[in-house]
């Protein structure tokens, strides 16, 4: 895994901080050409690894990237899923069924219908978590993603309802028909590490919020910091700058500082922010160490 | 540990189980919805006691609270019988669709010195409670006028009927969207002494309101306004706000930020300066024990919890007594909405010839 990873949240009007600045850049980037020029300049500027939520618009990205393989490739998706409201919007437009069969992956609706009815009708969530999980992936046929992470929406549900099973479903499905290691997005990553235990995924990779205020790491500061000392996993820190509450340099320089982790999170509008980031990582988080 | 049941699994009661079964000093011992599907799949892999029929579980379960969220029709019977059983309860908003029912539960709780919590989470929105302070520290003076907003993209076209879309049945944006912004004035500024200028307008849906506009009028000439739309893609999910203008300043606050400004012959509390100053969420918010979606749906919970273990009934935030000011706003304002505009009893003016001249027209 690549040790930075670029994040989409500034593509899609999402921002902690500002409901103004969110609209500002949902204005900013409502063609699809001024999101891949971004990603053009991080990608010219090292930063190749694009951690992106399964949104209608990626979609775009994917086609762009697919019709220049030449110029991308060392492009790595690393897909978030689901993008919760693609469904609720699906459900609300085309009811369940018009959802599930517009979700429903290229192998043929027979299969589909197949995995889908069955586990329905015998209550069984495999079958339909593997279909959903296709369906998220169709748009990254041909792409190279290493990881695929499960949103932290749904691992905190079902992390509170104490639905384990359900973690090592996707966790086979995203190995076994990908080839790719699962990866799992958390606000709770000291609860999740023990669930994922229990379920016996080993050495996990776990995306959360790791910043120097403690902003949105739930179980505790101490206890994130113990986390990272203590336990095996492959962490990656997002929201290292707290939504813009910790100034770059105080921020890259706390985190570099943390053991165990293995990649930073980040987001930018600009070629000047990716080169600004980039440059703090590569000075106190030095290759070989 | 606090004993618990959660009952209706839609969208609110799934997400308040998730939430409260992480709780340390809580054990959800039984959920219970009507649907038995998602029942049966949760029961199997989660192994938690699972009931269809509300009475035959209060029966079968030693229980300390219970969370009610089902459709708004239901809660009436539903609080009732929990609290009769001498239980807590936490309950969805709104409260009570009928307001002379909703008297006598908040009686019942009073007398029986029961917790009781109604789920308007934004008064545990980390702003909306700075707003709350500053305005208590007179920071901006004396209060005028509250613009209170929400917007969102719930319906944006026309569609099927579920109770949502009854406000016969609690739905629609007065109930779902506008509450929220009229709770938030009630904690500020009260119960208004009258509404007016009421607008529950249908845009998509057939049989409730998308779009709620009207004025709370207070003493002294104070006034609110309400301006909600839950049928605005441009948000792209609910958006709450609020412009505060005082004597001694102005407030702006949403969810991520709370943008004051003070002038220079006014109190300043501590932390804040003459001019602009502006409070982030993460600044002013409090961690919590779980995150699922908003530290205020974590909040709100625990604050229950923490009521109930000291046995708290004085100091509930939206007691169902607060719950009930915001339920009664909401009946005068379709009250309000009911009855005909008052014509102006002044005809329009007829548009007049364009005049040319030395005095009038382009030069």
């Amino acid at each position: 895994m690549d040790r930075l990873l670029f994040g989409d949240n500034q593509f899609f009007g999402v921002n902690h901080m500002s409901e103004e600045k969110a609209r500002t850049q949902s204005m900013r980037f409502q063609d699809i050409r001024a999101v891949i020029d971004v990603l053009d300049q991080a990608y010219d500027e090292g930063v190749r690894s694009f951690m992106c939520t399964t949104h209608d618009r990626i979609a775009l990205v994917c086609d762009h990237m697919r019709s220049n393989p030449g110029r991308y490739g060392e492009f790595r998706f690393l897909p978030c899923m689901p993008y919760a409201h693609k469904y609720a919007n699906a459900v609300t437009d085309d009811g369940i069924l018009g959802a599930l069969k517009r979700f429903m992956p290229d192998e043929g609706i027979m299969n589909a219908a197949m995995r889908g009815g069955m586990s329905l009708a015998r209550k069984d969530i495999e079958g339909i978590t593997t279909l959903l999980v296709d369906a998220e992936m169709k748009m990254f046929a041909g792409l190279h993603t290493p990881v695929v992470f499960l949103q932290n929406v749904v691992v905190d549900l079902l992390l509170g309802l104490g639905f384990k099973d359900a973690f090592r479903i996707f966790s086979d499905h995203i190995r076994n028909r990908y080839g790719a290691e699962p990866g799992f997005i958390t606000m709770n990553m000291p609860m999740l590490l023990d669930a994922l235990d229990d379920v016996g995924i080993e050495n996990p990779i776990i995306c959360s919020n790791i910043n120097k205020i403690g902003f949105r790491m739930c179980g505790g500061f101490d206890a994130y910091e113990r986390s990272l000392r203590e336990r095996r996993f492959r962490a990656i820190a997002m929201s290292v700058f707290a939504s813009g509450a910790i100034p770059p340099r105080e921020a890259i320089e706390w985190v570099c500082r943390q053991p165990n982790i293995e990649a930073i999170v980040f987001g930018a509008s600009t070629r000047s922010n990716i080169v600004n980031t980039k440059s703090l990582v590569d000075s106190y988080w030095p290759l070989n160490q | 540990m606090v004993r618990i049941a959660v009952v209706g699994l839609g969208k609110m009661g799934l997400s308040h189980y998730a939430m409260i079964n992480a709780h340390s000093h809580v054990k959800v011992v039984a959920i219970c919805d009507a649907a038995g599907y998602i029942l049966d799949v949760l029961n199997k892999y989660t192994g938690v006691p699972v009931f269809t029929d509300f009475d035959r579980m209060l029966q079968e379960v030693e229980l300390d609270a219970v969370i009610i969220a089902t459709p708004s029709s239901m809660h009436v019977r539903m609080v009732r019988t929990v609290v009769d059983r001498g239980l807590h309860v936490f309950c969805e908003k709104p409260f009570c669709l009928d307001t002379v029912e909703g008297d006598a539960l908040v009686q019942v709780v009073h007398e029986r010195r029961l917790v009781n919590q109604v789920g308007y989470h934004y008064r545990f929105v980390a702003s909306f409670q700075e707003v709350k302070r500053l305005l208590d520290d007179k920071a901006i003076g004396e209060v005028s006028h509250i613009l209170a907003e929400a917007y969102g993209p719930v319906v944006l076209k026309p569609k099927g009927s579920t109770w949502r879309t009854q406000r016969t049945e609690g739905g629609g944006c007065l109930y779902d969207y506008a509450a929220h912004p009229i709770n938030l004035v009630n904690w500020y500024m009260g119960m208004p002494e009258s509404v007016g200028g009421t607008v529950l307008n249908k845009i998509f849906s057939k049989d409730t309101d998308d779009e709620v506009l009207g004025t709370l009028f207070y003493a002294g000439g104070k006034s609110a306004q309400i301006s909600v739309n839950w049928s605005d893609e441009s948000c792209r999910k609910m958006t709450t706000r609020l412009t505060i203008w005082g004597t001694g300043g102005r407030i702006y606050a949403d969810r991520q930020e709370c943008q004051v400004y003070l002038r220079d012959n006014n109190f300043i509390p501590n932390g804040y300066q003459t001019g602009w100053n502006v409070r982030y969420t993460t600044d002013l918010t409090e961690p919590v024990w779980f995150y699922l979606r908003g530290e205020e749906y974590s909040a709100q919970l625990d604050y229950f919890i923490r009521c109930i273990e000291e046995r708290n009934v004085d100091h509930n935030v939206n007691s169902f007594s607060e719950g009930m000011v915001t339920d009664q706003v909401i009946a005068m304002m379709i009250a309000d909405a009911d009855g005909s505009p008052r014509a102006s009893g002044i005809k329009p003016p007829i548009a007049q010839k364009k005049k040319t001249g030395f005095f009038f027209g382009a030069r």
